[in-house]
């Protein structure tokens, strides 16, 4: 199964145009032509042409950057859509499939039923595709590309006899060269005496053609399909109770959880969905502090969730998936406990629940002399404790956005008032001038240079209060303990 | 006077208070002497923010967690999650409105199923009546020492009241009991 236009089709299919159309991609500084439609291509540009030139051709062409990662998804997309012909199918390229019906053709009623099938399937999706069937790969390749339709099985011959050499998956110099020798279709090649080819073009072309006739073996490899972490269930009667739902709950978890087992991976975020019997759909979302496939464990963190959700008239239907899912290899058990941990991250999970899990956060070291940037806020669950804390002098246990005081001179002002207060300055350890990171555009530090003094007040108080020299003012800035 | 070693390490499975402004200190001096880790919740629209460098002269600022919370609902919601879980030994809470009867008591029963402490950091005269001490913690200046504190014991269910003046000694993490200034030989002066 060959897609000539996979790529252009599968944007058409999104964004459908009328007229020329082309998919453009930068090759060697220039923009090429990558993929065309039909009437494009019958208005004579073709692919591997400068979009230039093109435009030259045909003023009203219409284009877009090409995508060749989404095409590729496409293309995996389009290979999930064909096992429903036979279990067997492989990519072919980056715009074919390869299927090995084997054994599958009589249940769409033989091949040609099958191939019309395929036909009509595809020309309903948007995706023009042409299909060639044959006893062999190397057949089924040399039709899908040159010429379309079923070679009758064990006389490959026939139908593969009048195409161009070119069908044997050669190389463009082999194809040009036998060409040259007035070799122009595969009948002609396979009536060619094979010692004098094998010695001129190496084994290459003997090989293709053997695999073509099927006097040489060749596999297909099926894509594995990847693994689905989603089940669900069907229940006869709707449900209600919380107590239900979450048994209901506990059997998928039970299925999901042997399967994450399996791929030795644990889910880092679930979602459970229950269909009530008028199709509203309602769904608990779950977010854990680090991968889990212990079911006892996850299990009570539903509990929250299912217990805000309305069921109405009855919950018939019920799916959970693991929506996320992180490598959780098999670990040794040692009897030194790692019980607290394994309690620290269900606590950390089940507040998530509540606050949000990115509002559970710890403190990371940064390497930065700037106050407010010398640590990093990260969530708790998806960082771990490291690094270590230095602080060369002392430092604030509070940090607060400056608060300006009235003060003169490059020395702390004796009297001050802050946040309604009066204060009498007794001591003052300074100044420690830090200087703004300039390479990082930051307003607060828009004023320059700030001369940092640590201020003890004889009413008790220990402040941070800072000069900014550039610009003279006085800032409280944070307060130790 | 009674000895501040009767009260201080804040009795476990209870929850206590503090106010004043070295309340910040007295946390982070509670948070040193706990086992392991510590919640710290912190309404977000708070302008004040824990310095992790500060920090980290009384304790290992990685055994702190941070939660996030919009409003006091959410932050007794948590503490309340926390305490009854008995997790973390260690849960901080900042108050900005006084606590009902209903809410302290539901903390003090959270604490004691978990045994675990809490510790309200609370302005002047928003006690609550089921905390079990109370604290007003301030700093005093001190012409040799930037650390010294007065703590205040205004509130005690079991024990008796007493006001003391402590020291943190950064480099060994330790608690010092001294005498107040003007009592102190050779200080006359500074308490003048």
């Amino acid at each position: 199964m060959w897609f000539p236009r996979l790529a252009s089709d599968r944007v058409l299919r999104a964004h459908p145009v009328d007229g020329p159309f082309a998919l453009t991609l930068k090759q060697n500084n220039a923009n090429r032509i990558y993929c065309l439609n039909a009437q494009a291509e019958r208005l004579g540009l073709h692919r591997g042409m400068s979009v230039s030139d093109a435009r030259a051709f045909c003023p009203d062409l219409q284009s877009r950057p090409a995508e060749p990662r989404g095409d590729m998804r496409f293309l995996h997309v389009l290979r999930r859509w064909a096992t429903r012909y036979c279990p067997w199918v492989g990519l072919e390229g980056d715009s074919g499939l390869v299927l090995d019906i084997t054994g599958a053709a009589h249940l769409f009623g033989g091949e040609a039923m099958m191939l019309s099938d395929m036909r009509q399937q595809l020309a309903r999706g948007g995706v023009s595709g042409r299909i060639g069937l044959a006893d062999t790969r190397g057949a089924a390749w040399a039709l899908a590309r040159h010429g379309e339709g079923l070679a009758a099985p064990g006389a490959p011959m026939a139908a593969l006899g009048a195409l161009p050499v070119a069908a044997l998956r050669l190389d463009e110099g082999t194809v040009t060269a036998l060409q040259r020798l007035g070799l122009r279709s595969i009948a002609e090649l396979e009536a060619t005496a094979r010692a004098p080819l094998a010695r001129r073009f190496g084994p290459e072309p003997l090989l293709r053609l053997d695999q073509a006739l099927g006097r040489q073996p060749e596999q297909i490899t099926p894509l594995a399909e990847p693994p689905h972490y989603g089940v669900r269930m069907t229940l006869p009667e709707p449900i209600g109770l919380q107590g239900d739902v979450m048994a209901g709950a506990a059997r998928l978890l039970e299925r999901v959880c042997d399967r994450l087992k399996a791929q030795e991976a644990g889910a880092r975020a679930l979602c459970l969905t229950l269909r009530r019997v008028d199709q509203e759909a309602q769904s608990v979302e779950l977010r854990l502090a680090r991968p889990l496939r212990d079911p006892a464990r996850i299990l009570p963190l539903f509990e929250r969730g299912v217990g805000k959700v309305e069921a109405g008239y009855g919950i018939d239907q019920m799916r959970l998936e693991a929506t996320r899912v992180e490598p959780l290899p098999v670990q040794q058990l040692s009897h030194v406990s790692t019980d607290s941990r394994a309690r620290l991250d269900d606590l950390v999970s089940r507040l998530g629940t509540r606050i949000g899990l990115e509002n559970i956060r710890r403190f990371l070291p940064a390497d930065s002399h700037i106050p407010e940037r010398g640590f990093i806020v990260a969530p708790a669950a998806y960082s771990r404790p490291e690094g270590s804390w230095v602080s060369l002098r002392p430092r604030p246990l509070r940090l607060f956005a400056p608060e300006p005081i009235a003060g003169s001179g490059p020395r702390p002002p004796q009297h001050f008032r802050w946040r309604r207060m009066r204060l009498v300055t007794a001591r003052a350890t300074g100044p420690e001038r830090i200087a703004p990171e300039w390479w990082l555009e930051d307003d607060n530090w828009r004023s320059g240079l700030r001369d940092y003094w640590h201020v003890e007040t004889r009413q008790g108080r220990r402040l941070w209060l800072f000069h900014t020299p550039q610009r003279p003012g006085w800032f409280v800035q944070g307060e130790f303990a | 006077m009674s000895d501040l070693f009767d009260s201080f390490p804040l009795r476990k499975a209870r929850v206590h208070e503090a106010c004043g402004a070295g309340a910040s200190g007295f946390a982070a001096i509670t948070a040193a002497r706990a086992a392991s880790d510590v919640l710290w919740i912190h309404e977000t629209w708070r302008p004040e923010v824990l310095n992790p460098v500060g920090l980290s002269a009384f304790c290992d600022p990685a055994k702190v967690l941070v939660a996030q919370v919009k409003t006091q609902l959410e932050a007794l919601g948590v503490a309340e999650e926390t305490l009854r879980d008995g997790a973390i030994p260690l849960v901080v809470i900042e108050l900005s409105q006084p606590l009902t009867l209903t809410a302290g008591r539901r903390l003090q029963l959270a604490a004691k199923d978990g045994d675990t402490t809490g510790l309200c950091l609370i302005s002047e005269e928003m006690g609550s009546n089921a905390a079990e001490t109370r604290w007003r913690c301030a700093p005093v200046f001190d012409a040799q020492d930037s650390t010294l504190m007065a703590w205040e014991i205004i509130k005690n269910k079991a024990g008796t009241l007493g006001v003391w003046h402590v020291r943190w000694d950064r480099a060994s993490r330790r608690l010092d009991v001294v005498s107040p200034v003007g009592e102190r030989p050779g200080s006359a002066r500074a308490s003048g």
